[in-house]
């Protein structure tokens, strides 16, 4: 992503204070003052500069200007003031976008416009009487990564559709940008594919109800794109794969007890031409479905026992000269699968494991760091990562399906991505992190709750200064900012004992 | 939803109906039945259901009839648990060989307690005669009507072609303690009626028969009181954040239509910060040094006007509430506000309390039992009052929820011959990661040392879902299915414990509540055949 095109500048020309504190993220500028301007809904209009890149027809700012009108101000109908009473006060009567460098039907297109909209309805308030105000403000903001992701594991639990659509409005709202679509996994396959019907038809929950369909996949990408969020996507090999099996016979490696195969299965087999051919061709649909520049290829994981007891493998090995080493033989699937990814067009994340059992990657490849403590404690795979001059991903620290007593968002809040040891250089390697909501426990029954607003946290981490890190302030905003969340209806869940105005209520 | 098989054939020829004495290694073969009943025999035969012409309706021998609302409003909503959440497949009739079960006659054989509110000695017992074409649910009073209905329910599932189906069976079922209830906590954070409304519907489906309605706290005091209305006013997070009268009525009621006991709970003298506000010099001033700091204590136990106010209070609450128990709290009384305050100091002299603070606090307690004895109320207080030496009158139900040694805690309270609830290992509030239902679910009540007579003064236990951190957005998924766990617990036989065979019903109960708009949190990866929807 272009970094110019990464900042946002917004200034209201007549503006107010009282609400500013309610910002979240909190912008890397900001200057405000006790003067407020009301604001009248049936008055209010956003509008294109004259001299913006953008203007109207615009599809993602079109339907932002009605979504954030609605956000705003309800749906309701709104009087018309009493002209007396107008005539006392300049109003704000409409906000003027000037965007610099168009881009309206690319895809990470216009998100800091986005971004400012948002930034923008955090700072409308609301008086007793119902009047909306504004106080006069001056921010300017831009994220402090680029890459602010949130991963969402839909193989564990199978989440409906409306449950995806519901997360990614509320990560426009805190302003991530980057939606982790851990599509597949062991338990279930319920991603439907063209080239492979069978793996869903075999491979998930349910063929008829728990599937994503061609139309969902582009459900999901067109509603991430109109809010700013890339949506990438994780089709996590050779281990992680047991769903893939029952729809892809052969695919998956024989395990064997003894001189006998067991009847169960390990990773895909690597040794197999018919493997790749596999790939090749379900990663050229992947890669066509998915617009994104990445795909996620996982990596995390494989457990080396199956293929051990395999005899072909264990003859492949010698082969190929691997002699004991299974990482060896790990490197080789990962090589191979690279490869066809790259000749694609698409660049690739990767878990750290691929990082860390020395597979050969390209130099553009990014490493995603998950583990807490092993090999190394996460700050020094950092350190290890960028000093092989690869950029990095952090989400060890940020693993928001473990859960416990109390205000844990804290510690993931205190997290400081950059404190490893490094050169400048290294430190410009990690481009962000991604907050992770693994699925074993988690469904759409208790994912909102479990999700917001302690992901809220990440968020802000990964957007605001490096210099925000106090609790106390971030307290305050982040229980305001999730009572801002059950105003627009989302079940983001409290920080602590209090209450927020409008509660949420059951249907 | 998945059929097991039975596996018994060698009995086949002898019966129609086939024996099985619940075993605990195949408990589970019986469709998710949770919690499961005291006998359970089940035959392979099977009966189809038709929504069409099935019909919940009362026997000629039954003591009630259709004016009795309880079983009128129950017929209706186990009709719409049974048929109503699926689409009705109409199947070729050809596949539904099975023999057709076309009605639930339901029989109360005593006096059936039809307009009566539930209580601790109220008769759960049912017996269940599931045979086509005619199914008969026997009960002694109502409320076994209710929790037969229940397992009526859950005996019926959808096979694959979509036909409702049941097994003929025989249960006789009935509670290993009286006492099973799910504590909220509206002082922490404001619930509103709906979700408590949920709570009392996902209670039922767990035959939980106690609501513990922590109502007010130091947070705020959202009950409007009729006779100090000033309480909630001042004392509430805010005038949309409170309980009216009608509130109250409401929760009531729908419990009481679901065989669930409404325990109130004012919790004083300390955890009443909130009194305060609405409630001028009911609160201990605390001092710093000789003048007052301006923070304020416990209640103010040495003034008449506290009493009289209590008074008026708990006689308000003991009309409003029609339960015969009132929980008076009593926990974690601070002193140090009591020390500061120098007409308290006065007054530990005049009583000779000398400076041992407790005996300030038997004081106050022993009045406020006092009064609740005038009202006609029995009580029910936390662990510390009995810790603390007050003389308990007989019959005063002690709540032990400290962790530490909860079974030691037992052992004393039993064997001065008080009744205990127990809730100590039942903090769901604590969440942990993974699997914590398990922990719950395997604590035994009477494990701890004493005379048969006193382990049958456990008269049960509560789960409680203190409020700190939930609220509205994550009570229902917190809640259930983990809170199902103490209710199986308190249900079942003491010999049901196998974590496994818990582990596949409550995987099946649990899809059944989320099927029932309860959203119930998965136990572990997987999948329900209807997820909740949001």
């Amino acid at each position: 992503m272009a970094g110019s095109a990464l900042w946002f500048f917004l200034l209201l020309a007549a503006a107010l204070a009282g609400r500013a504190t309610a910002l979240w993220p909190w912008p890397q500028y900001i200057q405000t003052s006790d003067l407020r301007y009301p604001i009248f809904p049936h008055n209010f209009q956003f509008q294109y500069h004259v001299s913006s890149a953008a203007q109207p027809g615009c599809s993602v700012l079109d339907e932002a200007f009605q979504r954030y009108r609605d956000l705003l101000f309800g749906s309701d109908f709104w009087h018309r003031p009493d002209p007396a009473e107008k005539q006392h006060t300049l109003e704000i009567n409409s906000l003027v976008i000037h965007v610099a460098t168009p881009g309206c039907d690319q895809l990470p297109s216009l998100e800091s416009a986005e971004n400012c909209l948002e930034t923008f309805s955090q700072l409308v308030w609301r008086s007793p009487e119902g009047t909306f105000f504004i106080n006069k403000t001056e921010i300017e903001d831009f994220p402090r990564f680029p890459h602010r992701g949130l991963l969402l594991d839909t193989s564990r639990h199978y989440l409906p559709l409306s449950s995806i659509l519901n997360t990614l409005d509320v990560m426009a709202y805190s302003k991530f940008n980057v939606f982790h679509w851990h599509m597949v996994d062991d338990p279930s396959f319920p991603y439907e594919s063209f080239t492979f019907p069978e793996l869903t038809r075999k491979g998930s929950y349910n063929p008829a109800t728990h599937i994503y369909t061609a139309q969902d996949v582009k459900e999901v990408i067109e509603y991430a794109r109109l809010r700013g969020i890339r949506v990438l996507v994780e089709f996590d090999t050779p281990g992680h794969t047991q769903s893939w099996g029952p729809g892809a016979p052969g695919l998956l490696t024989p395990c064997y007890s003894g001189s006998q195969p067991s009847g169960t299965f390990g990773p895909v087999n690597p040794i197999l031409n018919s493997t790749y051919e596999f790939m090749s061709t379900f990663f050229l649909e992947v890669s066509s479905v998915f617009p994104d520049f990445y795909l996620h290829l996982g990596g995390d994981e494989v457990d080396f026992s199956c293929w051990k007891s395999n005899p072909d493998i264990q003859d492949f090995m010698k082969k190929k000269g691997f002699g004991n080493d299974f990482k060896k033989l790990e490197s080789f699937y990962i090589q191979t699968l690279l490869d066809i990814v790259s000749a694609y067009g698409k660049g690739y994340v990767v878990w750290q494991e691929v990082f860390d059992n020395k597979v050969k990657v390209r130099p553009d490849t990014i490493i995603q760091v998950w583990r807490e403590e092993a090999p190394v404690s996460y700050m020094k795979e950092l350190e290890l990562v960028t000093n092989a001059s690869f950029r990095a991903l952090l989400s060890a620290p940020w693993y928001l399906n473990h859960i416990t007593y109390g205000p844990d968002w804290e510690k993931v809040y205190m997290v400081e991505p950059l404190a490893f040891d490094g050169t400048p250089e290294q430190k410009a390697l990690v481009i962000g992190g991604e907050a992770c909501m693994w699925g074993e426990y988690v469904d759409s029954t208790n994912l909102v709750p479990r999700l917001w607003p302690r992901a809220g946290a990440v968020a802000e981490r990964l957007w605001s200064s490096k210099l925000v890190t106090n609790l106390d302030f971030a307290s305050k905003r982040l229980a305001d900012f999730r009572c801002e969340l059950l105003r627009r209806g989302i079940q983001a869940q409290p920080l602590n004992v209090g209450y927020c105005e409008q509660e949420f209520e059951e249907t | 939803m998945e059929q097991r098989g039975w596996g018994l054939p060698r009995l086949l020829g002898l019966l129609a109906l086939l024996a099985v004495q619940v075993p605990r290694s195949s408990a589970s073969s019986y469709m998710g039945l949770w919690p499961l009943p005291l006998s359970v025999e089940m035959s392979p035969r099977l009966l189809r259901l038709s929504p069409e012409n099935f019909h919940i309706g009362h026997d000629s021998s039954s003591t009630a009839g259709p004016s009795c609302t309880i079983l009128q409003e129950a017929f209706r909503r186990y009709y719409d648990y049974i048929f109503g959440f699926y689409k009705w497949h109409r199947g070729p009739a050809k596949s539904h060989a099975a023999p057709e079960l076309e009605q639930l006659l339901v029989s109360v054989v005593l006096d059936s307690q039809c307009n009566a509110f539930p209580n601790v000695s109220s008769d759960e017992s049912y017996s269940l005669l599931v045979k086509g074409p005619v199914a008969i649910l026997k009960a002694n009073r109502v409320w076994g009507v209710l929790r037969g209905l229940e397992t009526f329910s859950q005996l019926i599932y959808q096979d694959s072609y979509g036909t409702f189906t049941i097994n003929e069976s025989n249960i006789v079922d009935s509670p290993r303690f009286p006492h099973r209830g799910i504590l909220i906590d509206t002082a922490r954070h404001y619930l509103p009626v709906k979700t408590i409304l949920k709570t009392l519907d996902a209670m039922a489906f767990n035959k939980f028969n106690v609501l513990h309605w922590h109502i007010v706290d130091d947070q705020s005091f959202p009950y409007q009181s009729i006779t100090f209305p000033q309480l909630s006013n001042k004392g509430s997070y805010s005038l949309s954040h409170v309980y009216t009268p009608n509130d109250v009525r409401i929760v009531i009621e729908y419990a009481r239509l679901r065989g669930i006991r409404v325990i109130p709970e004012f919790d004083t003298p300390g955890h009443a910060q909130s009194w305060g506000k609405g409630q001028k010099d009911l609160l201990t001033p605390c001092y710093h040094g000789h003048t007052q700091s301006g923070t304020f204590g416990p209640i103010n136990p040495i003034l008449n006007t506290t009493y009289s106010f209590l008074s008026k209070f708990f006689n308000e609450i003991s009309t409003v509430f029609p339960d015969h128990f009132i929980h008076l709290g009593g926990d974690e009384v601070e002193f140090q506000c009591w020390e500061s305050n120098p007409d308290i100091q006065k007054f530990m002299q005049q009583k000779g309390f000398g400076t041992d603070f407790k005996k300030l606090e038997v004081f106050y307690i022993q009045k406020l039992f006092n009064i609740i004895s005038t009202v006609n109320k029995g009580s029910i207080v936390w662990q510390e009052v009995f810790d603390n030496n007050v003389k308990l009158q007989p019959g005063v139900v002690v709540q032990v929820w400290k962790y530490g040694d909860y079974a030691k805690e037992q052992s004393r309270v039993t064997a001065e011959g008080f009744p205990v609830l127990l809730s100590a290992p039942w903090y769901l509030d604590y969440i942990s990661y993974g699997q914590d239902w398990v922990k719950y679910y395997n604590v035994e009540p009477l494990d701890f040392d004493g005379t048969s007579k006193q382990k049958t003064l456990v008269i049960g236990g509560e789960a409680c879902l203190w409020g700190e951190y939930v609220d509205a957005t994550n009570l229902t998924p917190r809640l259930w299915p983990r809170a199902s766990a103490v209710g199986e617990r308190l249900w079942s036989r003491q010999d049901v414990r196998s974590s496994q065979d818990a582990y596949k019903r409550l995987t099946v109960h649990r899809c059944r509540m989320v099927r029932r708009g309860v959203a119930a949190e998965p136990l572990f990866t997987g999948y329900c055949n209807h997820e909740d929807r949001v």
